[in-house]
């Protein structure tokens, strides 16, 4: 199981909470369980040709992901971070 | 009875509520603050539902549904979503839902979805469970019909409009491609421009590639319907296939462009359009900075101004396509809703104007509510 940090606009899903658990060998499958476990809340980040929409960002520990294939060892921890700026 | 007008902003979803023995609208919400409301739509047939085009800044779009009158909303398990494209496509993703359409009173359940970049979707279960209409998505045509001509809200499905009279035909308009109708459910499409001027196209008989910004159909008169365009106002009695510029009878110093268009539910000889000035860069601001509705009696072979109780000078407000509406009374109430955040209301049929809000963030869209 992983550490998930939650951005605010997507604590909606997770029911308020800034950090959840979620099971994955690779960011893929985590964001298969995210979804499994709070419904609605992918598709919200990841587009239906299954790439990362353009303000949301996926860390694993400080490296920043740019494929949802990328793998996840045992102790590492995801951020999923919401990028936007602007009035 | 309570009548309520929805306000889908920039910034969230209010609702002005007026008790029908009180003059006085109170303003309701925010609710979502901070998402993105492009539209609110109440469904006729089941005036107990409701379905809201929404995301946020940072997060994909979606749909929300209420089955309460918009006390309680759930978003859609299955939003609007473009089929995976093949390794030889160009990948398309919805980046916003834009507009919603209830379906035919034979079908319950059938709603429509509008997005951006141009794409059609059917659900079948109040909203909640979004499909792409293949027969447009997937049309032969569609890379040129829909060709990524950007509006600055990006290229925008819109007006689509289902037949009273058979649930089979459809129309729809695409800022920019042009305006499109089936005759068998979505299977096939074909455009209906013929007459609309475009006069930032190399051919001025283009088939397609124009800018409707808003198209109507007129229950009464389903074979009647208005299209307020980039390139002037119009209306087209079918099954003619070529359309008529009645806003050649504006005055020529306001000219004939804007966004919204609304007919009058009992009478289809009456239409209104709120003018923009579409001059030069296209400031798309109330013209003079002297905010008007026109108003035609006799389906747009004349009009006639009213700006009685609007500001007089020095408002610059812009009227977006889904911002203005009527109610179904009798003597029917007016309202638009500005860029501004202010929601003007006419209880005359538009001779005269009051404020009942403002302050709002930037107005998307307005619809009533039984």
């Amino acid at each position: 199981m992983h550490t998930v940090r939650i951005p605010s606009p997507l604590r909606s899903y997770t029911l308020g909470a800034a950090a959840v658990r979620a099971s994955g060998t690779t960011i893929s499958e985590l964001l298969a369980d995210l979804e499994g476990q709070y419904p609605g809340m992918r598709f919200r980040m990841i587009d239906e040709q299954q790439r990362i929409r353009p303000h949301i960002r996926i860390f694993i520990n400080q490296r920043e992901v740019t494929a949802l294939s990328e793998g996840l060892t045992a102790s590492d921890e995801v951020h999923l971070i919401c990028a936007l700026s602007g009035g | 009875m309570s009548k309520s007008l929805w306000i889908g902003t920039r910034k969230g979803l209010f609702a002005l509520r007026r008790d029908a023995r009180r003059r006085a609208w109170t303003l309701a919400g925010p609710r979502f603050l901070g998402h993105i409301v492009h539209h609110v739509v109440q469904d006729p047939r089941e005036p107990r539902r409701l379905a809201m085009a929404a995301k946020t800044g940072h997060l994909g779009p979606t749909v929300y549904t209420s089955n309460d009158r918009g006390r309680s909303w759930q978003e859609a398990p299955t939003p609007p979503a473009f089929r995976k494209v093949t390794a030889d496509e160009k990948p398309r993703a919805v980046e916003r839902v834009f507009w919603l359409t209830p379906g035919h009173s034979s079908e319950p359940g059938v709603w429509y979805a509008g997005t951006s970049p141009a794409g059609l979707f059917r659900s079948e279960d109040h909203g909640a469970h979004w499909a792409p209409v293949a027969g447009f998505n997937d049309h032969p045509m569609f890379s040129k019909w829909a060709a990524g001509l950007r509006t600055p809200d990006g290229e925008l499905l819109h007006s689509i409009r289902v037949d009273p009279r058979d649930e089979r035909h459809l129309y729809l308009a695409i800022s920019m491609g042009g305006v499109f109708e089936s005759t068998n459910g979505g299977a096939d499409w074909t455009p209906l421009n013929e007459g609309v001027a475009a006069d930032f196209l190399p051919d001025p008989n283009a088939a397609y590639g124009h800018d409707p910004h808003c198209l109507i159909q007129h229950p009464l008169q389903p074979d009647r319907l208005y299209q307020q365009n980039h390139c002037g106002s119009y209306r087209i009695d079918r099954p003619a296939r070529r359309w008529l510029r009645i806003g050649a009878a504006m005055p020529k110093k306001i000219g004939d462009i804007g966004f919204p268009i609304v007919a009058h539910p009992h009478d289809p000889d009456t239409v209104w359009v709120l003018p923009m000035d579409g001059s030069t860069v296209w400031p798309r601001t109330a013209i003079d900075g002297k905010p008007a509705i026109y108003r035609s009696r006799n389906a747009g072979k004349s009009w006639q101004r009213l700006d009685q109780g609007l500001p007089r000078s020095q408002a610059w407000f812009t009227v977006l396509r889904q911002a203005m509406c009527a109610d179904e009374a009798a003597r029917l109430s007016l309202y638009f809703g500005t860029t501004q955040g202010e929601v003007w209301a006419s209880s005359n049929e538009g001779d005269s104007w009051r404020c009942i809000a403002r302050h709002l963030p930037e107005i998307y869209s307005l619809s009533y509510a039984s």
